[in-house]
């Protein structure tokens, strides 16, 4: 049993090879035979690797040696720690269930086996991120989700949209992995190694008190070690000003946006700060940057999601948002914090994403919240478990959404400093939040249905096979975050260690500075007011959206400016194509390409084109095309050659 | 004289080079009309010289950088030029490469050849022998005589049998070649003379040269070797050759032609004139830049598919030459690396688009579209190689582009940094053409073509199994390099031994 978690990502790798391989040909709709087994004992071995952990058996093991050159050298090998458990639980139960939910989602689909494959590759890949123990095998996964998400985004590709969205996702995240990608050079030059355990152990003696100079500026190693790394979590995890290609990703499939573009892939940047926390904690500087990014990240997604109508879009962007929070923790030094909201996260949003996959499904492929309504009657169970995603995305207590956040709003507060400011960002989008989360709840479920007559009759519940995958995680929206309470309400419930998930992970975070519990009091005042803004929101919701539906109009005719920016995502993309897109294909076309290539290279270089021609035109009338002729002229040039040589040799003196 | 060359229980390199001589000679006597013959007996021919090699990949000892598989006899005494070949850990790579493509050109050529079918697959296994005869000779008069061997059969490939442009392409092919290799032959009789009329490269890689001769001479060999490699701004002969040139014809030039002038630098620059190649690894490293950014640019503007993948190539192959003047173990080693990689996945490119030319006539990108409905075979090994050609980890581009970047960020920060957006720019450019060529609607040009056949197939399985066990497992090829890399390193760094963590550690003290 000693090796049996190696099977966690072979298995869904023998699926993938099994799909692509004999999939169009033999298999075809019964891919899900595959693939399903494949991830369900995948999960079953996670479960049981998980309690290992629990139980205090930490896996640390090479598997083979990778790469070696010079003094380079590295493997491929496990480190299953506490972190990389938490991950393992959110990565294969979600990906299970999305596989499940697929089922029915994907049936009739002709791209069906190539789906499944596909799926089964991005939870290989993910698995291979998370327990990877080194950082190559690390930014191995990192690209490998990458290329996933890039299939699946684009799995439909006779549309350019989606085929347009695809390219757009892999080429913003490769902005991103550059920096990461210096960042792993930086380390090995620093450290000799890129294996974790040492990198990690040594990080305070190795980087302390070194300085490079950039641009004239001194700059700590730790700093830039840390902004590189975290400008592959940037790309990723789709934060300011990266975030452009997740809302795009939207072109795919309904469950690839819950299981990738939610609750897993696009939280890997969030993990690997929090697995590289030894480095990041010994930058202040850096830490800012990565708090008031996901900060200032949460609330402009929140913003932007306020005036959406595609009800994937409006997920998308919360999902930035709420992505957002969990660099908020890490950037407080609330690693625990952060990774707790990912948990919790991929629970309700991936239950979000597969409800607005159940609506889609039932109004045929229609995204615009403003031509449904009433769906409660027709919909019950997605109705249901929507609501609970939503609640809980609104930090509604009892809900999972509410101890994670609640527990970073707290750590923010209760840091000091900058930690105010985060704090007060982070409250501010969680009014927004809860308020475009139950503004598209009561556009889709409530109120009369206007989307036509002849939608409505086709209006119905999905099959099974998507409702208990909604089920299953609507429980775990609701109970998800029952294991990291807060130590008040433990207090009242006089429960001995109410932050079960914070004192689980607390050995992966063990030289974090002000970890300790802090000195600061009024977590309560800090909670309520959260709970506060939650609730104010869904009222405002309510009213705006359900009660009194003339006062939405009114306000985005009384402001169309603001409603035009936040409609245009603050003309981000525009931005980007003016400045990079554009400049790059003209330099190509006009300058390089027509002008240099073409005259100035070959001009300057040699004359050598235009004596080609005149060359050519003379060789034309020798009755080309003959063979005789290509070889006699071979001859005599080599018979010139020879000549030359030799005349040389003598003036040498040979 | 030593001879070592029976490892095998027969002279494994004289074979490679002679069988496929014979074999071209024996096609020489076949009557033309017999063209399935030709066709068979060339195969015959390749798949043997393929077999012989293999010895070499299986008995070579990585525990040495000495040469292997010697043979060595006296060839024209009054001038001490012997007939010498051998290979170390670098060479030993290539010419295994050549062999194997060598089968995979007969085999794509097989119904796309049409007209002078026998010239042509005498002119192709000529190339082989002359190819494995560059990489193997420890002689230079030999070396220079299979260096300019190499030059007829394909200046006849592509002018002969090339597209409508294609004398042009081949004079300016020959014309610039030929003007490099002027240059070198300068420099090979300079160093004969120097060491007393000594043709022996090993002894020349072991002598001392004044820094003076040292330079001039290593300008003249990179007359040669940058016009092969194709460096900026010496390139542009590489997009017109490739362009007009055969599937065949485009699949040696990317696979091995163009990497003899990396395996130039390798071979003798490096080692003969080190004090040199030290004092210009700077400019080195600046032009591998240009051409990394440069190469990837022009890729955006283009509009035909073979002359993107040749753009892409001058591109690959600043990288190659990055990491070779990165002078430290990780770039050269990376770069040796990605010089096999660039074969492999570039070669592959160009016989998918051979395969795609052979039914639609048509280089136009904009000819293509929604070709991954019609061809999903084909299409899935395409991807394959494109993202092996943009560095996916878990494919062989990932390795050597890593490694080329670890040393050249070792080397230079700024060289590395910037030679890094690289990925940036090949990925822009490859799934851009991707995207035109498999994903949206179908081209109703393309409609009822049939997927790829299993012939077909067999040319791209080789590379696409390649390509992952690189990827996976460079450690097969990357441990043939270690000693003859060392070498080189101890020859041109001999105070810093290449050690990249003490250079960097002093850097940031």
């Amino acid at each position: 049993m000693d090796h049996l978690y190696l099977l966690i990502p072979a298995l869904p790798l023998l699926g993938f090879i099994i799909n692509i391989t004999l999939g169009r040909g033999l298999i075809k709709g019964k891919a899900h035979l595959v693939a399903i087994p494949a991830v369900f004992l995948s999960w079953a071995a996670a479960m049981y690797t998980v309690a290992q952990v629990a139980g205090g058996t930490i896996v640390s093991r090479d598997f083979y040696t990778w790469i070696v050159s010079g003094g380079f050298s590295v493997s491929v090998g496990f480190l299953i720690d506490q972190l990389t458990a938490v991950m393992l639980v959110v990565v294969t139960t979600v990906s299970l269930l999305v596989h499940i939910y697929s089922t029915g989602y994907m049936r009739g689909d002709k791209g069906f086996y190539r789906f499944f494959a596909y799926l089964n590759l991005f939870t290989f890949s993910m698995l291979m991120l998370i327990m990877s123990n080194n950082f190559l095998q690390l930014y191995f996964g990192w690209e490998a989700v990458g290329l996933c998400s890039y299939f699946l985004i684009g799995f439909w590709y006779e549309k350019k949209s989606a085929a347009d969205a695809g390219k757009k996702a892999f080429i913003v995240n490769r902005f991103g992995d550059f920096g990461f990608g210096l960042g792993v050079f930086m380390i090995f030059l620093a450290f000799g190694t890129l294996h974790y355990g040492p990198v990690f152990q040594s990080a305070p003696g190795v980087l302390a008190g070194k300085t490079v100079m950039l641009f004239g500026l001194s700059v700590p190693l730790a700093t830039l070690i840390s902004l590189l790394l975290f400008c592959g979590a940037v790309g990723k995890s789709a934060q300011l000003p990266l975030h452009i290609w997740l809302p795009d990703a939207m072109e795919g499939p309904t469950p690839v946006s819950a299981l990738i573009h939610a609750a897993t892939m696009v939280t890997a940047g969030v993990f690997m700060v929090a697995r590289c926390n030894p480095i990041f904690s010994l930058s202040p500087l850096a830490m800012a940057v990565v708090g008031l990014t996901g900060a200032v990240t949460a609330l402009f997604a929140a913003t932007i999601a306020l005036v959406q109508n595609d009800i994937k879009r409006i997920i998308a962007y919360s999902t930035i948002s709420q992505l957002g929070y969990m660099f908020l923790a890490c950037g407080v030094g609330a690693y625990g914090a952060g990774i707790f909201h990912l948990y919790t996260h991929a629970f309700f949003k991936a239950l979000l994403f597969l409800g607005a996959g159940s609506v889609m499904h039932s109004m045929q492929g229609e995204l615009d919240i403003q031509k449904m309504g009433g769906l409660k009657k027709y919909m019950p169970v997605t109705y249901w478990t929507f609501l609970a995603a939503s609640l809980s995305i609104s930090g509604i207590p009892g809900f999972a959404g509410f101890f994670s956040k609640d527990e970073i709003l707290w750590k923010a507060y209760s840091a000091g400093g900058i930690g105010i400011l985060l704090w007060g960002l982070g409250t501010l989008a969680a009014l927004l939040t809860a308020f475009y989360s139950f503004r598209l709840f009561f556009l889709a479920f409530h109120g009369k249905f206007r989307g036509g007559h002849e939608l409505e009759h086709h209006l119905h519940e999905a099959p099974k096979s998507m409702t208990v995958p909604l089920a299953i995680l609507g429980i775990g929206a609701v109970a998800a975050g029952w294991v990291g309470l807060p130590s008040f309400i433990g207090d009242a419930l006089g429960i001995g260690q109410p932050d079960k998930f914070g004192a689980f992970l607390s050995p992966v975070f063990v030289n974090v500075p002000g970890g300790a519990e802090s000195a600061v009091s009024g977590e309560a005042m800090v909670t309520g007011l959260s709970v506060a803004v939650g609730l104010l929101g869904i009222l405002i919701a309510a009213y705006m959206y359900m009660w009194k539906p003339e006062t939405a109009k009114a306000l985005k005719q009384k402001l169309p400016g603001i409603h035009k920016v936040l409609w245009n995502k603050y003309y981000v993309d525009e931005l980007y194509n003016f400045i990079i897109v554009k400049p790059a294909f003209w330099t190509a076309r006009n300058f390089i390409a027509g002008t240099s290539d073409g005259k100035v290279i070959e001009g300057v270089v040699n004359g050598v084109p235009r004596a080609i021609d005149s060359f050519g035109r003379k060789l034309r009338k020798l009755q080309t095309g003959m063979l005789q002729d290509y070889a006699a002229i071979m001859a005599f040039c080599i018979f010139a050659f020879i000549a030359a040589a030799l005349v040389f040799w003598k003036a040498m003196g040979g | 004289m030593a001879n070592f060359g029976y490892t095998a229980g027969y002279p494994v390199l004289s074979t490679l080079i002679f069988l496929p001589v014979i074999g071209a000679f024996a096609i020489g006597l076949i009557k033309k009309e017999k063209a399935g013959l030709i066709k068979v007996l060339s195969l015959i021919t390749s798949l043997l010289v393929f077999a012989a090699s293999v010895p070499l990949f299986i008995f070579f000892d990585k525990t040495t950088s000495n040469m292997q598989f010697v043979e060595w006899y006296s060839w024209i005494p009054p001038f001490n030029i012997d007939y010498h070949v051998g290979v170390d850990g670098i060479s030993v790579l290539f010419v295994l490469l050549s062999t194997l493509v060598t089968i995979l050109c007969v085999i794509i050529s097989w119904n796309s050849v049409k007209d002078k079918v026998k010239e042509f697959y005498m002119a192709l296994l000529l190339i082989e022998g002359a190819m494995v005869g560059v990489f193997c000779s420890v002689d230079f008069f030999l070396f220079y005589v299979f260096w300019e061997a190499m030059l007829i059969p394909m200046y006849l490939i592509i002018g002969v049998w090339g597209g409508p442009n294609r004398l042009y392409a081949a004079i300016k092919f020959f014309l610039y070649t030929l003007v490099g290799s002027v240059l070198m032959l300068v420099g090979i009789i300079a160093l004969y003379l120097h060491a007393g009329r000594d043709f022996d490269i090993q002894h020349l890689a072991n002598m001392k040269y004044p820094l003076s001769m040292q330079m001039w001479l290593f300008w003249a060999f990179f007359a040669a070797f940058a016009v092969k490699v194709p460096m900026f701004p010496v390139h542009t002969w590489l997009p017109d050759a490739h362009t007009e040139a055969p599937t065949a014809g485009s699949v040696i030039l990317a696979a091995v032609l163009i990497k003899m002038g990396a395996y130039g630098f390798l071979r003798f620059s490096l080692p003969m004139f080190p004090d040199a190649s030290r004092a210009m690894a700077m400019p080195m490293m600046v032009l591998s830049v240009i051409a990394i950014i440069y190469g990837g640019i022009v890729c955006l503007a283009q509009t035909d598919l073979k002359r993107l993948i040749a753009y892409s190539s001058v591109s690959h192959m600043g990288f190659v030459t990055l990491g070779i003047f990165a002078l430290n173990v990780q770039g050269m080693e990376g770069g040796i690396l990605q010089m096999l990689n660039h074969g492999i996945v570039t070669g592959a490119l160009f016989l998918c688009v051979g395969i795609i030319y052979e039914r639609t006539h048509s280089r136009q990108i904009s000819d293509y579209g929604g070709a991954a409905t019609v061809l999903p075979v084909y299409a899935g090994l395409f991807m394959l190689f494109t993202l092996a050609a943009i560095g996916l980890p878990g494919t062989n581009g990932f390795v050597g582009e890593f490694l080329i970047l670890l040393g050249g960020f070792t080397a230079n920060k700024a060289a590395g940094a910037i030679a890094a957006t690289g990925i940036i720019i090949g990925a822009g450019y490859m799934l851009w053409l991707y995207q035109r060529m498999f994903f949206q609607s179908v081209n109703p040009k393309l409609e009822g073509f049939s997927d790829i056949s299993a012939r077909e197939f067999i040319t791209l399985a080789p590379m696409a199994a390649l390509v992952f066990w690189i990827g996976f497992y460079p450690d097969a090829f990357l441990s043939f390099l270690h000693p003859s890399v060392q070498a080189i390193i101890n020859r041109v760094q001999p105070a810093a031994g290449g050690n990249a963590v003490a250079d960097f550690l002093r850097l940031f003290a």
